[in-house]
């Protein structure tokens, strides 16, 4: 439906960035409520040096982050030279792009999901404990459920980042059409080229909508999570 | 099953020290806030983890500070009623109440839950979520909460001190209902003199973090050495049995041989209450008063009168029904040349004993 809108190049594009950020949004969740939980109760040595570390993307320049990344999960690099013994490489990969989008798009996430942990009140999960329930099983049937609303909304946040992630990416794993070119990346590319500008608008207008779109979605599950735990 | 324990902590403000047993029935601490009530509570629970320490129930030690034991809350087995109900919210009040059962051992279910739930009066209630239900109906579940866990013990900490008077009128008697027929002892925190006349078996008497004194309720209740709540709150408790409903509106009670008029007791005749007499609603006589409004006129001998700073005295009266506490002033007791010894008559108005100072 959408061949007759886009050209190939854009639609392979738009196609890549969902699938990019979709990776980078599921697979860092489960991290970033862990962190953001780790961050909210416990107290432990290292607890400012570990919410520096996860907010350093949002204060250094994303070519910064980008290089950072090259050098450590580059096939040269420290980490990225043992993963490619094992076969996985993010380099110059769409999965390098997905690394870069979920690293930069951490902070956010994290923040969402530990104010909505902070806004849990313990008193239940104590409550809990006293009926038998260890801390994991306090976790899954208490804490879980009432903050499912900041979990979505740090999920849905982190997703529009990683959409709209350029600097740290083109750094990363560069441009390249098909393989890493993601939305950013391609209008950034069309508007390089004379005659571009047409292309870069399409890809422009269905950011935004994408954008709204995740948005919307959003708020919508916010609210029926929120109205479902406040009972009604 | 009995609970033992032995406690000690240090606060910036208090020194907690307190040791005493908990057998079955309902053992009441009982002090004003800030008196470490509910750290012992908590510290039962393993809510909060004393510097100094050893909890044993029922022959299991919970906690033992020089062994290095400290079993966590979920292994403790016990029903926790807390003030503020701590239901849920995300679940309704069928799954608040089932989720104490969902981890303890299925073969000890020791309570039916449909009779539970009947007891409790929460039937209509069961599909809500704990946002649409009023603070007693909440309490109301928060009860049957921890009794569906299938406690070793139950503990409540002050669960009407955010009800008025109504709603405390309304769950007062579960308790008392659960009294008397859990196998489980139950340890009641309160500063409520009237909740310790009504539900205790047995009652800890706090002061600044330590044990004033233990003892059935009507000895630490009329022990004039021992007054918590100070002299405002004092009050004594008698036993008594409902002798008859007479027409007028006023119930009889025969308290070993004394009769006692009260307003109307929707309790059956031959039945045993309690009942609590504030100090300061008693009235001293040196001879019986005769045309008199108020009905309950008691002969005793004086035992005790402290004074204090203030113009107050309290005076202790040993009576046929039970020791009673006075509340009069230092002028009265030196112009009825009250001491020790001293034969006089206490006067109780009928309508001054408050529904919420009888129980049974």
């Amino acid at each position: 439906m959408f061949d007759g809108l886009l050209g190939p190049e854009e639609w392979q594009a738009v196609r890549l960035s969902l699938k990019v950020a979709l990776v980078a949004t599921v697979a860092s969740l489960p991290i970033g409520v862990f962190v953001a939980y780790a961050l909210a109760r416990w107290r432990f040595p290292g607890h400012q040096l570990l919410n520096g570390i996860v907010h350093l993307p949002l204060i250094l320049p994303p070519v910064v982050t980008g290089y950072l990344l090259l050098i450590t999960f580059g096939t040269q690099g420290a980490v990225g030279s043992f993963l490619k013994k094992i076969g996985i490489v993010f380099a110059f990969n769409w999965t390098g792009a997905a690394l870069a989008a979920a690293i930069m798009a951490f902070p956010l996430m994290v923040r969402a999901i530990r104010l909505s942990i902070e806004a849990v009140d313990s008193k239940l999960e104590e409550a809990g404990s006293t009926l038998g329930a260890s801390r994991r099983q306090v976790f899954a049937t208490i804490t879980l459920p009432l903050i499912l609303p900041g979990i979505v909304a740090g999920a849905i946040l982190a997703f529009a980042k990683a959409m709209g992630e350029f600097g740290a990416t083109i750094t990363f794993v560069s441009n390249i059409p098909g393989r890493t070119q993601t939305l950013p990346s391609a209008i950034y590319t069309f508007l390089q080229v004379p005659g571009g500008e047409a292309s870069a608008m399409r890809l422009v207008i269905i950011s935004v909508v994408i954008a709204l779109a995740a948005l919307f979605a959003s708020e919508l599950v916010a609210r029926r999570i929120a109205r479902r735990v406040a009972g009604s | 099953m009995t609970l033992a324990l032995e406690l000690r902590h240090s606060f910036p403000s208090f020194e907690l020290d307190a040791s005493f047993e908990v057998p079955k029935g309902v053992t009441v601490l009982f002090g004003r806030s800030g008196s470490g009530k509910t750290t012992i509570a908590n510290a039962v629970a393993g809510l909060f983890k004393p510097d100094f320490g050893r909890i044993v129930l029922d022959g299991q030690v919970l906690m033992d500070s020089t062994r290095r034991v400290f079993l966590p809350p979920h292994k403790r087995r016990l029903g926790y009623i807390f003030q503020e109900g701590r239901l849920f919210p995300h679940m309704t009040v069928r799954q608040n109440l089932a989720y104490g059962g969902r981890f303890a051992p299925r073969q000890e279910a020791v309570e039916n839950m449909e009779r539970l739930i009947g007891l409790l009066g929460i039937e209509h209630l069961m599909d809500r979520r704990p946002a649409l239900l009023s603070g007693g109906e909440k309490q109301r579940v928060a009860i049957g909460r921890a009794i569906l866990a299938s406690p070793r013990i139950v503990i409540a900490d002050e669960p009407l001190a955010a009800l008025d008077e109504q709603r405390k009128g309304e769950i007062l008697p579960l308790f008392e209902k659960l009294r008397d027929e859990l196998a489980v002892p139950i340890l009641y925190v309160t500063h409520s003199p009237a909740e310790v006349a009504r539900l205790a078996t047995t009652v800890v008497a706090m002061e600044h973090g330590k044990v004033a004194r233990v003892g059935p309720p009507a000895e630490v209740l009329s022990d004039m050495q021992v007054m918590p709540l100070g002299v405002r709150a004092a009050g004594s408790m008698i036993v008594a049995r409902v002798a008859a409903h007479h027409d007028d509106g006023i119930t009889e009670l025969d308290a070993n041989g004394v009769s006692l008029f009260l307003p109307r007791l929707d309790k059956r005749p031959g039945e045993n209450i309690r009942v609590r007499i504030p100090a300061q609603d008693v009235l001293l006589m040196r001879s019986r008063p005769e045309r008199i409004s108020a009905l309950n006129v008691i002969a005793g001998t004086v035992v005790e009168i402290r004074a204090g700073e203030g113009p107050g005295a309290m005076v202790s009266l040993k009576t046929d029904a039970g020791l009673l506490l006075a509340r009069v002033t230092k002028r009265s007791v030196a112009a009825l040349e009250l001491a020790p010894g001293v034969v006089c008559h206490a006067v109780v108005k009928t309508v001054a004993i408050a529904p919420e100072d009888v129980g049974h």
